[in-house]
């Protein structure tokens, strides 16, 4: 924390005395305890609601819990599905990076062009307006037909959800540069294509990185609709299989895995921002 | 070497004119000025009266629709690192450190990494920021931040140094301080300035000669040469009469524009 901290309190003498143990245990906990309090709540309602009660629709709270074990374990019910957890994850796992990748390496130079070149601009940013309102999910009859069954329709599907996020907000951030740092680079003697890279890009940076999560996170979102397509694992596949076979309880469990697969994701990606984006105030 | 008789600046009936939606603002009508090398000249006036203009004319940041730039008797036909601008702004990059905002234009020219070291290492014991040197701009204050600036185009061998208000925005007491190290370094390194103010007290306590400007449209009303001896007493009875002869004609121009 202390790169994050500005000089003038750095300067200063330590003004913060820590706290006593006891109180800072408290306040430590606070937050995560706080967190935990609405979930605790649902589980509870969900539990009464639905616990020792004949031909409902929606399993207990602790049926989830099980099958869960099971999914990932095994050891309970021994069927088609205990123990593929890790199948499943993966497939989605690279489904939804490689997706992400595919989206990256096209929007990312599209958007940097888009930003930079009018003429580009002109030609392509129309189309792609009007094709951004489309929703992901108006796309699947058509990816398969284009890419037929299986993995590269999901791939596509993916590829598409994050691709919107990254490109708007990598034009947004070229177009949103601070002319006076353009200024700057050329009294320094930084023209042309140098001062776009020395400049252009870096100042754009935050808002790149804003893309990038916001498409990481859309990736997670359509992984659901991108596994549609007819391939036999990951975590979409399984849940619209359990969707056919009446197997709700696994249906939560997909859910609940992809829920904390993109929590902890988008974690990472906001750790790695914080590193290199450290010299910008809205991250560090 | 350079003949020190000729100017290392002049403009000559320099004009500018703004095309605004469909309406045309006179920003500058025919400046003339010639400044020698080493000199320190304020250029003081109204808002409007075009100085920050004739500043980016110079800077190379705008282009004269009238008149010509000269540097060294050469047009100034763009942007360069001979005329180094110090905006109110600062216009650091916020993704360098001090270090690496200070080497930006040697490494931008080319210097060898030894080379760039040494310049950035000279420049921020210059402006005596060896402590934050690996602090970026937005960690640092006001003052830090526009000693970044002007060590980044000393840097960069500027043999002019713009200034566009760039003691404005920081409080009374940094901006003293500041002044004082600006006159040290000028004094130190032969440099040129030109430098925009909308303080009286400041244009007189620094600079060689003070050139009015007025506004509607914006021009050159008249010089003065300042020749108190430095370092100059803000208090002293010489000062507080250029004081009053320059509030008088920054006034009549009000009063002229207020007519």
């Amino acid at each position: 924390m202390l790169e994050t901290t500005p000089i003038a309190a750095m300067t200063a003498a330590p003004a913060v005395e820590p706290a006593p143990s006891s109180a800072s245990f408290f306040t430590r906990a606070r937050d995560p305890l706080l967190a935990v309090l609405f979930p605790g709540a649902v589980l509870v309602v969900w539990h009464f609601a639905t616990y020792g009660q004949k031909y409902n629709l929606i399993p207990p709270p602790s049926e989830v819990a099980l099958a869960l074990w099971d999914l990932t374990f095994g050891g309970i019910n021994d069927d088609a599905y205990s123990r593929t957890l890790h199948i499943h994850l993966l497939a989605s796992l690279s489904r939804v990076y490689g997706g992400f990748a595919i989206a990256l390496a096209v929007a990312l130079p599209l958007g940097l062009m888009i930003g930079r070149i009018a003429l580009v601009r002109r030609v392509l940013d129309p189309t792609l307006q009007v094709l951004r309102p489309i929703p992901v999910t108006a796309w699947l009859p058509l990816a398969m037909i284009m890419f037929g069954l299986g993995p590269r329709s999901a791939f596509f599907l993916v590829c598409l959800g994050a691709f919107y996020p990254i490109l708007i907000n990598t034009i947004f951030g070229v177009r949103t540069v601070d002319p006076r740092l353009f200024e700057a680079a050329s009294m320094l003697g930084c023209e042309g294509t140098a001062q776009f890279f020395r400049v252009g890009l870096p100042a754009s940076l935050p808002a790149i990185f804003t893309g990038l999560r916001l498409g990481l996170g859309f990736a997670w979102v359509v992984i659901v609709v991108g596994e549609m397509t007819g391939v036999q694992t990951g975590l979409g596949a399984i849940i619209m299989e359990a969707r056919q076979l009446s197997r709700t309880e696994i249906v939560i469990c997909g859910m609940i895995v992809i829920g904390i697969a993109g929590f902890i994701s988008d974690r990472l990606v906001m750790l790695l921002g914080k590193r290199l984006l450290r010299w910008s105030p809205n991250f560090a | 070497m350079r003949d020190t008789a000729n100017p290392i600046l002049e403009l000559r009936g320099v004009g500018k004119q703004f095309e605004l939606q469909d309406q045309r603002i006179e920003a500058l009508r025919d400046a003339n000025l010639r400044v020698r090398k080493g000199e320190f000249v304020c250029l003081i006036g109204a808002s409007g009266c075009g100085k920050s203009t004739l500043l980016r004319i110079v800077a190379g940041f705008e282009k004269t629709t009238r008149g010509q730039a000269l540097m060294w008797d050469r047009p100034i036909a763009g942007p360069g690192p001979q005329r180094g601008m110090v905006f109110q702004d600062y216009g650091l990059f916020p993704w360098l450190t001090v270090r690496g905002n200070i080497g930006f234009g040697p490494t931008a020219r080319g210097r060898s990494t030894q080379e760039i070291k040494d310049i950035v290492e000279r420049f921020i014991t210059l402006v005596g920021l060896q402590r934050f040197a690996d602090a970026y701009p937005h960690q640092l204050s006001g003052g830090m931040k526009q000693r970044v600036a002007i060590a980044r185009v000393l840097a960069n061998d500027a043999e002019i140094v713009l200034m566009d208000e760039p003691f404005g925005a920081l409080d009374a007491m940094t901006r003293e301080r500041l002044q004082y190290e600006l006159l040290d370094i000028w004094q130190r390194t032969g440099l040129t300035v030109l430098f925009v103010t909308h303080s009286i007290e400041e244009a007189i306590f620094l600079a060689d000669r003070i050139v009015v400007m007025s506004p509607g449209p914006g021009r050159i009303d008249s010089e003065i040469a300042v020749t108190l001896p430095r370092p100059r007493d803000v208090v002293a009875s010489d000062f507080n009469d250029l004081r009053r002869e320059l509030a008088q004609k920054l006034h009549s121009h009000h009063s002229r524009k207020a007519a």
